[in-house]
C-alpha cells in the first residue's frame, strides 16, 4: 500500500479546458457579461463575475429518448396507500419529481441556462476584448531615455564577474586537442609504464618510456591548460529600451446641478475607463480632477467618494489639467488623454473659454479626448435632443473639426458600455 | 433502515486514533487494521492499494476530467469543472469524500478536508470495497483492462496534443465533438475487444500513417474507381449488396467502431481520435451496467468493517457515530412523494440488497427458503456476497437477488404510463401477486439495452451515393428526442462526410414511423 501526498501538486489542472470551454462560449458569455454589467456596483468592477449563458452552443448532444411519449413503466418506493388498479392523475408536464413518480431518470434533459463564476482575470479580459487605447503607438518612441542591458555575444576581454566559463574551457579543450598536449591522464599512464619496466629491469624498456615521460612533461609545461587565448567574457550591450508613457486625466462635475444619479453614470464610467486602463497599459498615470466652480487635483477616493456642492465653470477644470501637463507632463514625452463627464451644465459665457482652451491648447497636445454628457432625460436616447446643454452645444461644433476629440450622452447605466465600447472599439470611426 | 449495534463489551486493545485530526501515520495504522478484516474476514481480494490525499480545488478538476487522473484537453470538461465548481461555491454540493479509479495499482483519491474518521470510512469503501469489486466482476475483467488504462490515457492524450499542433486544435475539437456525441453508443456489448495494449496502439497509428503516405496517388484520389455497369440485373445487385452488408458485418450496433472503420473521408489521425473515445466509452461501460452492485458492495464493506473495527476496539464510539452519520445520508431513500425524492438510490437500494443476502445466508425465514433455496441458511454470507458481485450485472443481480421482503420494506410499487390514458395506473404493489412482476420491471429499469436508445448500422451504399443508414428500433413507442437526434446526426454527418439517414422503425412492425435526414457534407 502506497500513501502519496497530492496536494503539493501544481493545481488549476482543468485551466486549460476551462480557457477552451470559455472560447467557446464567447459570444454568449460577452452578451451576459454586458447584462451583468448593467447590474453591477461600481466596488465591483473589478472583481469576478457569476454569469449565465444559455446552453445552445455549448450543447453536448447524444441519442436521448424523448421524455414523453409511448408506454412506459416506473418502480417507485415508499407506496402508503395505492392498491392494483388504482389511478393517478398524471403529474404536470415540467415537475419530474414528486407526484406519482416520474423521476425515473434525473440526469437526463438539459437544462436551460449555465451557471458559473468567472475569475477577475477572465472578466477583463473578455470585458476589454476589443478595445484599445487610441493612438498609443504613434508619439510613444519618442521618450527613449531608459536603456536595457542585453546579451550580446562573448568577447575576449571584461570584467570577472562576466567571465564564461563554457566558452573558455571549450576553447581550452580545442587547443590542447590541436596542439597535442598530453593529458595529465596520459602521462600517468606513462610514468606507470616507466615504474613497470623499472621493476620489471627491462632498462631499455624504461629509457624509452622516461624519454617519453620527458617529452610530455616539457610538452605540457610549453602549452599551458588555459591559455589568455582562450578566455571568453559574456558580452552585455545596452540597448535603448522603448517606454510607453501615458497619463489619463478624469475630469468630473461634481456640483450641485449634478443629481446622485448622474454623478453614478460618471463614476461608472470612469470605473470602466479605470479598469480598462490599469489592465492594458503598465506605464499609466492618471490624474483626477473634480470640478464646481474651481477645479482641483484630487486621489482617487476622493474624486469618486466625498460630496461637493456649488456651481459650476467647466474651464477651471480644462485650466487645471493644462497646469498639471505644463507642471509634469510634458507632451514631448507624454501621451495624453483625457475623459470628460458633466451634465452639460456651465455659465453661459464661459463656453467660449472652454472652445479656446481646447482648440488652442488642450485637443494639440493630447492623443484623444472624449467627452461624456450624462443626463436623465429620456429623450436623449434618439440622436440628438430637442435642447442641447450649453456644454454640448459648445463642444459639438468644435467635434468635426477635430478627430481626436469626441463625445457621447450616456443617460442610462445600461448605455455605459456601449457608448464606452464605441469611445474604444478597435477601428474606431474617426468622423464620429 | 440502519440500526445501531450495541457498544462491543469485549473491546480489546486501545483504540487506533483520537479526534478528528488525521495524519499519514493513523492513515497507515488504521489502512493494516482494515486490511486484516477485509482479507481475514471478509476475504476480499484486491489490487494493490494507492492512496493519493488531494485537496478540494484537485477533486474538482479530477470530477471534471471524469474521475481520470489524466485526460486529454477538451472544452467540455472545462464545462464540467465550471458547472461543478459553480455547485460547490453556492454550497449547493458536497464533494464526494472519495474517487476510485479502475486501475492497478487502485488509485484512491481522499480528500484532505475529511476528519480521521471519515478518512477511515474512505479508505474501507474505496480501497477495498470498489477496489474488490473492480477486481473481480466479471464484467471488469472482461471489458477492461486496470493495468494497462493510465498507460493508454497517458498515449491518448499525448496523441491529441500531438494533433492538434499538426492540425490545429479546431479541427480536433470537431472531430472530437463529433465522436463524444456517440460515446455511449461506441460500445461493443457482447463481444470481447481485445485488451489494451501500449505499444500496439503505436504501431498501429503509426502502419497507418505510413499505408496512408505510400498509397497516396493522385490519380486514384482524382479519377472514378469504376464505370458503372447499367445493365447489371436488379436481382443481382440485391445479392450484391446483402453480400456488401455480410462483409461490413452490418448491422452493426458500435456506431464508432463503424465510423473508425469504415467512413469514407476521415483521415487517419481522426480514425485514431475516434478510437480513443470508444476506447474510453468502452472503458467505463461495465462502470455504468454495475453502478447499483458497485455502490452497494462498497458501502456493505465499509459498513461491516467500521462495526468491526468498532467492536474490536479499534475505534471509538465518537468515531463510530460520526460514520454512521454520514452512512445514514448517504444510503437514505426518501419516498416518491418526498421533496427530495430524485429516483432510487443505488446506494440505498444496493447496500439494502447486500444486507438482506447476508441476512437470508445466516437468519432465513420460510419466505426465504421458498424463494432462495440455494442460499437460504447456507451460513456463508461472505462467500455468497462474493460470489453475486463477481458473477452479475444490475440486471441480472436484481432479478436474481431482490427478495420480497426488501419490496416490502421500500413498498416499492410499479406504475404503467400508457400513451393517451389519462391518468398513471398502479399495476403491481408489494404482495404476492406483484412481487415478480416488481423484481422483473425493476431489472429492466438497470438493462442498459434498453435504458439506452437501441441504434444501429443498417445499410451503407458504398457503391452509391454512400448514405449511411442508421435505424432506431422503438421499443413501446418511446421515440427519440427531436432536437438532441437532429444534432447528433448532424455530428454523424460531420464524420461520415456523406449523407446519413436514421430511421426510427416499430421494433414489432418493422414500420418506419420517422426519418431524419442530413445531406452530405461539401
Amino acid at each position: 500500500m502506497n500513501i502519496i501526498d497530492r496536494r503539493p501538486n501544481p493545481k488549476g489542472k482543468s485551466l486549460a479546458n476551462r480557457q477552451r470551454f470559455i472560447e467557446r462560449a464567447k459570444d454568449e458569455v460577452k452578451r451576459s457579461l454586458v447584462d451583468a454589467l448593467k447590474r453591477r456596483k461600481l466596488g465591483e468592477a473589478e472583481s469576478g463575475e457569476k454569469i449565465s449563458i444559455p446552453t445552445r452552443g455549448i450543447r453536448e448532444p447524444n441519442f436521448q429518448h424523448a421524455r414523453r411519449g409511448g408506454n412506459r413503466e416506473y418502480i417507485v418506493p415508499g407506496n402508503k396507500h395505492f392498491v392494483v388498479g388504482d389511478k393517478i392523475d398524471r403529474p404536470r408536464s415540467g415537475q419530474g419529481d414528486g407526484r406519482g413518480g416520474k423521476a425515473s431518470n434525473t440526469d437526463s434533459g438539459e437544462q436551460d441556462s449555465f451557471e458559473f463564476v468567472l475569475s477577475k482575470e477572465e472578466f477583463l479580459d473578455l470585458f476589454f476584448d476589443d478595445l484599445e487605447l487610441p493612438e498609443l503607438v504613434k508619439t510613444n518612441l519618442k521618450e527613449t531615455e531608459a536603456t536595457q542591458l542585453t546579451r550580446a555575444g562573448f568577447s575576449i576581454d571584461g570584467s570577472p564577474a562576466n567571465f564564461n566559463l563554457r566558452r573558455t574551457m571549450r576553447n581550452s579543450l580545442a587547443r590542447r586537442i590541436s596542439l597535442n598536449r598530453p593529458s595529465p591522464s596520459q602521462i600517468a599512464a606513462i610514468e606507470r609504464q616507466l615504474e613497470f619496466a623499472r621493476a620489471a629491469d627491462d632498462y631499455e624498456a624504461a629509457a624509452q618510456s622516461q624519454h617519453d615521460l620527458e617529452w610530455a612533461q616539457r610538452r605540457a609545461r610549453r602549452f599551458a591548460f588555459i591559455d589568455p587565448l582562450d578566455v571568453r567574457y559574456n558580452r552585455f550591450e545596452r540597448l535603448p529600451k522603448p517606454v510607453t508613457q501615458a497619463v489619463m486625466f478624469c475630469l468630473m462635475d461634481v456640483s450641485g446641478s449634478m443629481t446622485e444619479a448622474m454623478k453614478d453614470l460618471a463614476k461608472r464610467f470612469f470605473l470602466l475607463l479605470h479598469v480598462f486602463l490599469t489592465k492594458r497599459y503598465k506605464h499609466l498615470d492618471i490624474v483626477f480632477i473634480r470640478h464646481t466652480s474651481n477645479a482641483e487635483e484630487v486621489d482617487e477616493d476622493t474624486f469618486f467618494h466625498s460630496r461637493e456642492t456649488g456651481g459650476t465653470i467647466v474651464s477651471t477644470a480644462l485650466e487645471e489639467m493644462l497646469r498639471i501637463v505644463r507642471d509634469r507632463y510634458p507632451p514631448a514625452s507624454w501621451n495624453i488623454y483625457a475623459a470628460q463627464a458633466s451634465d452639460g451644465d456651465n455659465f453661459s459665457e464661459d463656453g467660449e473659454r472652454c472652445a479656446q482652451l481646447l482648440v488652442n491648447d488642450l485637443l494639440p497636445v493630447s492623443q484623444y479626448f472624449a467627452y461624456i454628457e450624462v443626463g436623465a432625460d429620456a429623450t436623449l436616447r434618439h440622436g440628438f435632443p430637442s435642447p442641447p446643454t450649453d456644454l454640448w452645444r459648445t463642444y459639438a461644433e468644435l467635434a468635426p473639426l477635430h478627430a481626436n476629440f469626441a463625445l457621447r450622452r450616456v443617460a442610462e447605466p445600461s448605455q455605459i458600455f456601449p457608448v464606452f465600447h464605441e469611445l474604444f472599439a478597435k477601428r474606431r470611426d474617426r468622423a464620429a | 433502515m440502519m440500526n445501531l449495534r450495541p457498544t462491543a463489551l469485549d473491546a480489546a486493545g486501545p483504540a487506533l486514533f483520537q479526534g478528528s485530526e488525521w495524519d499519514f501515520d493513523k492513515l497507515r495504522r488504521v489502512y493494516d487494521a482494515i486490511e486484516e478484516i477485509a482479507v481475514g474476514e471478509l476475504g476480499l481480494d484486491t489490487y494493490p492499494n494507492q492512496i493519493e490525499v488531494i485537496t478540494s480545488e484537485q477533486m474538482l478538476d479530477a470530477y471534471a476530467s471524469i474521475g481520470l487522473p489524466l485526460m486529454y484537453r477538451h472544452w467540455s470538461f472545462g464545462k464540467r469543472f465550471a458547472r461543478e465548481e459553480a455547485l460547490y461555491r453556492h454550497g449547493l454540493m458536497g464533494l464526494a469524500y472519495e474517487i476510485v479509479i479502475n486501475s492497478n495499482p487502485c488509485i484512491s483519491y481522499i480528500m484532505e478536508e475529511n476528519s480521521m474518521p471519515m478518512q477511515t470510512l474512505v479508505v474501507a469503501h474505496a480501497a477495498f470495497g470498489h477496489n474488490h469489486f473492480f477486481k473481480n466482476n466479471y464484467l471488469f475483467r472482461q471489458w477492461t483492462d486496470a493495468g494497462g488504462i493510465l498507460d493508454y490515457l497517458a498515449f491518448a492524450r499525448d496523441f491529441i496534443a500531438h494533433a492538434e499542433e499538426r492540425h490545429g486544435v479546431e479541427a480536433v475539437e470537431r472531430t472530437l465533438d463529433a465522436a463524444h456525441a456517440l460515446m455511449d453508443h461506441g460500445v461493443h456489448r457482447y463481444a470481447k475487444p481485445p485488451k489494451l495494449n501500449l505499444e500496439e496502439e503505436r504501431r498501429r497509428e503509426e502502419e497507418r500513417r505510413l499505408h496512408f503516405e505510400r498509397h497516396y496517388d493522385d490519380i486514384w484520389r482524382t479519377t472514378l474507381f469504376s464505370e458503372e455497369k447499367r445493365d447489371e440485373d436488379e436481382v443481382a445487385a440485391a445479392k450484391k449488396r446483402a453480400e456488401v452488408r455480410r462483409q461490413l458485418r452490418l448491422p452493426e450496433e458500435n456506431l464508432l467502431y463503424f465510423i473508425e472503420k469504415r467512413a469514407p473521408r476521415l483521415e487517419p489521425w481522426q480514425r485514431e481520435l475516434v478510437r480513443i473515445v470508444r476506447h474510453i466509452s468502452q472503458y467505463f461501460y461495465p462502470q455504468k451496467q454495475t453502478r447499483l452492485m458497485n455502490e452497494g458492495c462498497a458501502t456493505f464493506v465499509h459498513y461491516t468493517i467500521v462495526n468491526r473495527l468498532h467492536e474490536k476496539g479499534l475505534i471509538s464510539d465518537g468515531a463510530l457515530l460520526e460514520i454512521l452519520h454520514s452512512h445514514t445520508s448517504v444510503v437514505c431513500q426518501p419516498d416518491f412523494d418526498d421533496a427530495r425524492y430524485s429516483g432510487i438510490n443505488p446506494y440505498a437500494l444496493g447496500f439494502a440488497m447486500m444486507r438482506d443476502i447476508k441476512r437470508i445466508c445466516t437468519e432465513p425465514t420460510d419466505e426465504d427458503r421458498d424463494w432462495f433455496p440455494d442460499i437460504a441458511g447456507n451460513g456463508d454470507p461472505y462467500g455468497t456476497l462474493r460470489h453475486a458481485w463477481a458473477n452479475y450485472r444490475d440486471e441480472s443481480f436484481i432479478l436474481q437477488y431482490l427478495s420480497p421482503r426488501l419490496i416490502r420494506d421500500f413498498r416499492l410499487f410499479k406504475i404503467a404510463d400508457i400513451e393517451g390514458a389519462d391518468t398513471l395506473q398502479v399495476n403491481a404493489i408489494h404482495d404476492d401477486r406483484g412481487y415478480r412482476e416488481i423484481r422483473a420491471a425493476l431489472a429492466r429499469h438497470y438493462d442498459l439495452a434498453r435504458h439506452e436508445p437501441d441504434i444501429q448500422v443498417k445499410d451503407v451504399d458504398l457503391a452509391g451515393d454512400r448514405c449511411l443508414v442508421l435505424s432506431h428500433a422503438v421499443h413501446d413507442g418511446i421515440m427519440l428526442d427531436e432536437s438532441q437526434c437532429e444534432a447528433v446526426i448532424d455530428y454523424i454527418a460531420e464524420l461520415w462526410r456523406y449523407g446519413v439517414r436514421l430511421e426510427e422503425v416499430d421494433a414489432m412492425s418493422d414500420k418506419v414511423i420517422k426519418t431524419y435526414e442530413e445531406p452530405a457534407r461539401r
